[in-house]
């Protein structure tokens, strides 16, 4: 391992890489990248794969709609010989209740605003995109054709294997233990296979993100929440978009590869890092999607898994720097949704760090808002 | 015409399906594993073996064999898979009839119960 770095990023998941990858293009190629275990173990190889830029909140429509414009030409850009298998098949996002169907006449306006493509659809439009749709009681849905599915791993792999080839090394199954600094300068960052001497680090850790933020005495207002997912056996093309309610906390959608993914916010579930399957889960679960995909009744399940949402109180991610910590930046509480902004986030992470205005303005995304107060708490999450 | 060893070697890994559920050849785990991939796991993540409908109950010895000779390490020292739940695929239908407070480790037969919807 490098014993001196220009910039040591934690965590391996999507974001980490991305970042690798992005810092080698601007130039900053003397980069180590330390994963705990291996690539996509945290919260990215346990994700819904899901990517849309259907949001509530300007900041999240921008980092969305970005990323989107970034994975289009995904394996190109990196020179990635497999396949990421992002397909543009849509969301279909559900109203059931008055209070949903009236935010999202609002999310609409503001995406419309944004250039984002999205609709407002009648229950009877909504059942064309996805004939088996049972619409009772369903007052309306929004759809966004740009938004789809995305493999986590292959993306993932994409980034980290462009990154090492541009200069970066990738230290797997080596742990950070703690980050260095002199007069409120990051100066070096401690592992269990040694120290690298770096002025930069970057947390990129997922849901260990708060144990790394204390390394710099830095008590981030995030808490990590078990959410649970199946897939089923694969089948032919059934259902073209992710199918989604708020109300009823779950999604849905059929991967290129035939199988489909479900999963669900528990509001009952506790805060920590329990990454356990349940069966209440596959009851909970089964139930409530057979209510709006009857036809899925046969389908089998052949996997259950978990992983953990590491969200802050306003559903936004911690961008950027600290002030008084020079040489420490992160990316971090990305809320459930961090896969789908890898992007954007590792663009705007590698040009803070070599001193470039970011590409999009993340003003209001730092630690400091929460102090000041400044939330505007995202309403679209599961 | 007579092939070589080396192609005929190649014919055999590219034609070889190790994981019979998903369909992937010993010359694809060869490939993932010359890209760097260590683990049962990643070879999982990267090419879907073993998260099929067995569960890698066919393929994974064969995928840890393929590991250990590459890395050089005697097979016990491969890092086992993750094992997921359930054991075997279980109908959405079925599921979501399970009855309420079944007792743990009872799942079985409050699969065949069937409360009603």
């Amino acid at each position: 391992m490098r014993s001196t770095a220009d910039a040591v990023i934690i965590g391996g998941g999507v974001i980490g890489s991305s970042i690798a990858y992005h810092l080698a293009k601007e130039g900053v190629r003397n980069v180590v990248l330390l994963e705990r275990h291996s690539f996509c173990t945290g919260s990215t190889g346990r994700c819904g794969a899901g990517v849309r830029e259907q949001w509530g909140s300007e900041r999240n429509c921008r980092l969305a709609q970005a990323s989107i414009n970034a994975f289009e030409h995904l394996e190109e850009e990196l020179g990635y010989e497999g396949d990421i298998e992002f397909k543009q098949k849509g969301y279909l996002i559900l109203a059931h209740t008055e209070k949903e169907w009236e935010q999202f006449k609002k999310n609409v306006a503001l995406q419309n605003s944004l250039g984002i493509p999205s609709r407002l659809l009648t229950p009877q439009e909504a059942k064309e995109i996805v004939p088996i749709l049972n619409t009772e009681g369903m007052l309306g849905a929004t759809y966004n054709k740009r938004d789809g599915h995305c493999n986590p791993f292959h993306t993932t792999w994409a980034y980290a294997q462009a990154a090492r080839r541009l200069g970066v090394e990738l230290q797997y199954f080596t742990e950070a233990t703690g980050i260095r600094l002199e007069g409120g300068r990051v100066v070096a960052v401690d592992t269990t296979r040694g120290t690298i001497s770096t002025p930069v680090v970057i947390n990129a850790a997922g849901p260990w993100a708060k144990p790394v933020a204390k390394m710099v005495g830095i008590d981030l207002p995030v808490y990590t929440q078990r959410h649970q997912i199946l897939a089923t056996e694969p089948t032919g093309p059934i259902i073209d978009p992710m199918v989604m309610s708020f109300s009823m906390g779950i999604y849905c959608q059929q991967t290129p590869h035939g199988s489909v993914i479900m999963g669900m916010g528990d509001p009952n579930e506790p805060k920590g890092y329990d990454i356990g399957s349940s069966w209440e889960f596959l009851r909970e679960m089964s139930r409530l999607i057979l209510r709006i995909l009857p036809a899925l009744e046969s389908l089998r399940v052949v996997r259950q898994w978990s992983g953990l949402y590491t969200v802050t109180p306003d559903a936004h991610p911690i961008l950027g720097g600290v002030p008084g910590i020079e040489g420490y930046y992160q990316a971090v509480g990305f809320s459930g949704h961090g896969f789908m902004l890898a992007p954007a986030v590792g663009r705007i992470i590698s040009e803070l760090v070599v001193g470039k205005t970011p590409f999009i303005d993340i003003t209001g995304l730092d630690l400091g808002r929460f102090e000041r107060g400044e939330l505007q708490v995202e309403p679209s999450v599961v | 015409m007579k092939r070589s060893v080396e192609e005929r070697n190649w014919l055999e890994q590219r034609n070889v399906i190790v994981c019979r559920c998903e369909d992937v050849t010993l010359e694809e785990i060869r490939r993932a594993i010359a890209q760097g991939a260590t683990t049962l796991d990643e070879l999982k993540r990267l090419l879907r073996v073993g998260m099929g409908p067995c569960q890698g109950r066919t393929c994974r010895e064969l995928l840890a064999r393929e590991l250990a000779e590459h890395l050089g390490k005697p097979v016990a020292e491969i890092m086992p898979p993750t094992f997921r739940p359930p054991a075997k695929p279980v109908k959405l239908g079925l599921l979501s009839r399970m009855v309420e407070n079944a007792p743990r480790g009872d799942e079985g037969s409050s699969l065949e119960g069937g409360e009603s919807r």
